[in-house]
């Protein structure tokens, strides 16, 4: 379980939040929203241990992220604004690669995590050559390759195609009914109605 | 971890293959200046030996700074360095990985290629060893350096010239002894002292280095 308690976090002397607090359990989806300069970004990059926030603390089964990172980032993946894609390398190089390099327990293949996204054909395509929306289809199968409790996702439609963005949409339900967790931003809504989501909405004045 | 470190450096000596354009950049520098001096010192064979390890020293420095620059930028742009820092293992681990699939794609060539650049400045074989070697042990520490200089630019978008100003000071003892030792060996005297100060810069930036380059990542890049 992912703890957040009274996070505040600026950036470079304008306060983005303040006092923040919420959990994220299994099965659970926080959706976070909010017009754009809101945090949203800042706040993924908290929860991923990136950043260090001002204030406040951020709990992984009860004990502060900072004092164990290594055993949390294996418990996550973070699919961050940047692909983290090597433009020389094909789709298939490039999961290999951050299957080995994030260490997180392995799940799907490679090709069979593609295959799940739609993008089995692209597999053997250097990424310089693909599209946004083909680039970011490969991104997401880097959920598919580690058995990651916990995603991080920051804006995954962003370049998506209908299909793409339900299978994903499947992608988290499937997670979350295998007892996983979810914090992403997006400004669509999730479409994952049968679990308990809840919203965040930051830059909303109270 | 070692798995990392392994994944890392493939990934990295995958790419150097791929964009082997790029990196034929230093060595091409490296040769056509040295080459220039050779022509510009005219038929004067006695001034070609005495400026020569001077002239193949500061070509070799130089040519090392070329390729630092996008070293940990390339990285940071396309994301894959952000993935770096949420990887359970350290680091500093594996930012060796990274500066030593750099020494072997920049460095190893420049050793390769010096003996041939030696000769042609008329440096005999004892001095032109002896300049091998020290080049042999300076490119590592010019890879660590460096890779300590570009990670603390790596949010910069044109940083050369403060790369070169970052570095360039740190590089100058190695270049001072490396050119010592050359002398020395060139007048017959014992070089043992000069390589050993080397090889102790060497052990010294390998100790030190991995750990400011991982700090000044995390600092500069997790932000």
């Amino acid at each position: 379980m992912l703890e957040v308690t009274n996070i505040t976090a600026a950036r470079s002397e304008y306060r983005l939040f303040q006092g923040l607090s919420f959990q994220v359990r299994p099965r659970q989806i926080v959706h976070v929203r909010g017009p754009n300069g809101a945090g949203k970004t800042t706040l993924l990059r908290l929860l991923c241990g990136l950043v260090r926030p001002d204030d406040g603390q951020i709990l992984w089964d009860g004990i502060p992220i900072s004092e164990r990172l290594p055993e949390f980032f294996r418990a996550l993946v973070y699919i961050g604004h940047e692909n983290g894609m090597k433009a020389d390398l094909t789709a298939r190089e490039n999961l290999h690669f951050a299957q080995r390099v994030t260490g997180a327990p392995a799940g799907l293949d490679p090709l069979r995590a593609l295959e799940t996204l739609g993008a089995r054909a692209l597999a053997d395509i250097p990424c310089r050559f693909l599209s946004a929306g083909q680039k970011r289809r490969v991104t997401l199968a880097r959920l598919l390759t580690s058995n990651a409790r916990l995603w991080l996702l920051d804006e995954p439609f962003a370049a998506l195609d209908e299909s793409a963005r339900a299978v994903v949409s499947d992608l988290v339900a499937e997670h979350m009914q295998s007892g996983g967790m979810c914090v992403a931003t997006s400004h669509q809504p999730l479409d994952c109605e049968q679990f308990e989501a809840r919203e965040i909405n930051l830059g909303a004045k109270s | 971890m070692s798995g990392t470190f392994i994944a890392l450096l493939q990934r990295d000596l995958l790419l150097v293959f791929r964009n082997s354009g790029e990196i034929a950049t230093p060595v091409i520098f490296f040769v056509v200046t040295v080459t220039l001096f050779s022509f510009a010192a005219g038929r004067d064979m006695y001034m070609l030996s005495a400026i020569g390890p001077g002239v193949v020293w500061v070509a070799a420095l130089l040519s090392a700074m070329l390729s630092l620059d996008g070293i940990f930028r390339n990285d940071y742009e396309d994301g894959t360095l952000e993935q770096m820092l949420l990887a359970p293992s350290a680091l500093s681990a594996q930012v060796l990985a990274k500066v030593l699939a750099h020494w072997l794609a920049t460095g190893l060539p420049l050793i390769a290629i010096s003996p041939i650049l030696g000769i042609l400045m008329n440096l005999d074989l004892t001095t032109t060893s002896v300049l091998v070697v020290t080049i042999a042990l300076s490119t590592p520490v010019f890879s660590l350096v460096g890779a300590f200089g570009a990670a603390l630019v790596v949010t910069q978008k044109k940083a050369g010239i403060l790369l070169s100003l970052l570095t360039l000071p740190l590089c100058i003892p190695v270049l001072v002894f490396s050119i010592l030792g050359v002398m020395a060996a060139a007048s017959g005297q014992p070089v043992f002292g000069h390589l050993s100060l080397l090889g102790a810069f060497f052990v010294f930036s390998l100790t030190i280095a991995p750990f400011a380059i991982a700090g000044s990542l995390r600092l500069l890049a997790g932000d």
